[in-house]
């Protein structure tokens, strides 16, 4: 288990005031939040985040994780020493919150169930509802590829969820699911699963499981809304006379007719050959003109023939 | 061996619509919240006659529902009050707009 540096996370320094702290937290916290930032690594960086602040906002742990020493680097390996926490008294003043499971391993190891051995178990984690109430939904990502959304497929999802065994602790339970993906999704959209969300109590239906599909990315194609975008290099010649060229689409190739004189950067659209939802979405094409090298004889002489043979000067509008 | 059940789900597209029992549920909150939500034109339910507006009749489109969740976590995580929320969804929205907007030039730029 890696040593985490709860000060670095936040950018502040050790003798950070709890105001200091705070500011800190809630700036980096709007930066970050997952559906504000684009940064990739948003969803991961908030956790962290949250996990810091989770253990320096509340004096009690902050002065249980200082007393760790101040010669552990993040990054390190990490144990926590025996009776660490010795010697501290928790009153347990609920400053945790928010699923356990979104806290690491070494946060656990320091603050998990055992830690504040007053806290009663019912007091965090999940609200229980009383008597018959409908369980809960649960939302999840799936990663599916552009093909999937033109030929529907199915995809097997693991998901974790929390839930209380026979005892009252809170187990992590994992199951599989295989879902048919169906045709036309698009990014964002979301399938729901009736049934598939948390049992519900007493007599009370479950609750349901909401996919949301996200595409991976695609080397080739770009997705937005039901349109796909592909960038398309043309020869000189083919975009001088013209052609038909083969272009490849998520759901085949299909062949291109280029009319005479296109220039470079023109987009060209395939209609209903984007993604097949009820209204299906376009294919955009832009070409994109590359040059032959000229790196042999042959080709120098043709390029030469060229310009003396054609009287072109594509800086004429610019008036030199 | 195990037989492979695949489950067939319902997709949420343009047509879809949920009640508000089904928002609120997908969002653990109650009505009053996405009635706030509502009020404060973050939300707006599906257009219909002046007759069935009562707020247990409303119906929202599916991107009601990314709308709410988003709207559920800037609350959650951020404490964010309801006229802030509305802004941010708003510009949210925008940037979005703008930056596929962007994306698109960026692309036929490069090389």
């Amino acid at each position: 288990m890696d040593f985490k540096d709860y000060y670095e996370i936040i950018g502040i320094k050790k003798d950070a005031s709890q105001t200091d702290i705070k500011r800190a937290y809630k700036k980096l916290a709007r930066k970050y939040h997952p559906d504000v930032s684009k940064d990739a690594n948003a969803e991961e960086r908030f956790k962290e985040l949250g996990e810091a602040y989770e253990v320096l906002k509340d004096p009690e742990k902050r002065a249980a994780y200082d007393q760790l020493g101040k010669n552990w680097k993040a990054g390190q390996d990490f144990n926590p020493p025996p009776n660490w926490d010795a010697g501290f008294e928790f009153n347990g003043g609920g400053f945790t919150g928010g699923d356990d499971a979104d806290y690491s391993d070494f946060f656990e190891s320091l603050f998990g169930h055992d830690f504040g051995s007053t806290r009663s178990a019912g007091q965090r984690g999940q609200q229980r509802r009383a008597y018959n109430a409908r369980g809960e939904d649960h939302h999840a990502k799936v990663l599916i590829d552009i093909e999937d959304a033109y030929n529907g497929a199915s995809r097997s999802i693991t998901l974790q969820s929390p839930e209380l065994d026979n005892t009252g602790h809170v187990i992590n339970k994992q199951r599989t699911l295989n879902v048919k993906i169906p045709k036309g999704v698009k990014q964002g959209q979301r399938i729901r699963l009736g049934g598939q969300g948390s049992p519900g109590m007493g007599s009370a239906p479950a609750g349901d499981l909401y996919l949301v599909i996200e595409f991976k990315p695609h080397s080739l194609y770009r997705v937005e809304g039901h349109d796909v975008y592909l960038d398309l290099p043309i020869t000189p010649w083919e975009a001088a006379l013209g052609a038909t060229v083969k272009v490849p689409t998520p759901g085949g190739p299909v062949d291109l007719k280029i009319a005479p004189n296109t220039p470079g950067g023109r987009k060209l659209r395939l209609k209903a050959r984007g993604i097949p939802a009820k209204t299906p979405g376009d294919f955009y094409v832009t070409t994109q003109i590359t040059l032959p090298p000229a790196d042999d004889e042959k080709a120098q002489a043709l390029y030469k023939k060229m310009q003396q043979e054609l009287s072109y000067n594509p800086r004429s509008a610019l008036g030199v | 061996m195990n037989k492979l059940i695949i489950l067939n789900g319902t997709l949420l597209d343009e047509q879809t619509e949920l009640s508000l029992n089904e928002l609120c549920c997908a969002c653990s909150r109650p009505a009053e919240w996405v009635i706030e939500l509502v009020e404060e034109g973050a939300l707006e339910p599906v257009e219909r006659e002046p007759m069935r507006q009562l707020e247990s009749q409303w119906r929202f489109t599916a991107d009601s529902l990314q709308r709410a969740r988003t709207a559920m976590r800037l609350q959650r995580d951020l404490n964010i009050n309801m006229a802030g929320i509305a802004l941010a969804l708003d510009l949210l929205e925008e940037v979005e707009t703008l930056q596929a907007r962007l994306r698109r030039y960026e692309m036929s730029a490069e090389d």
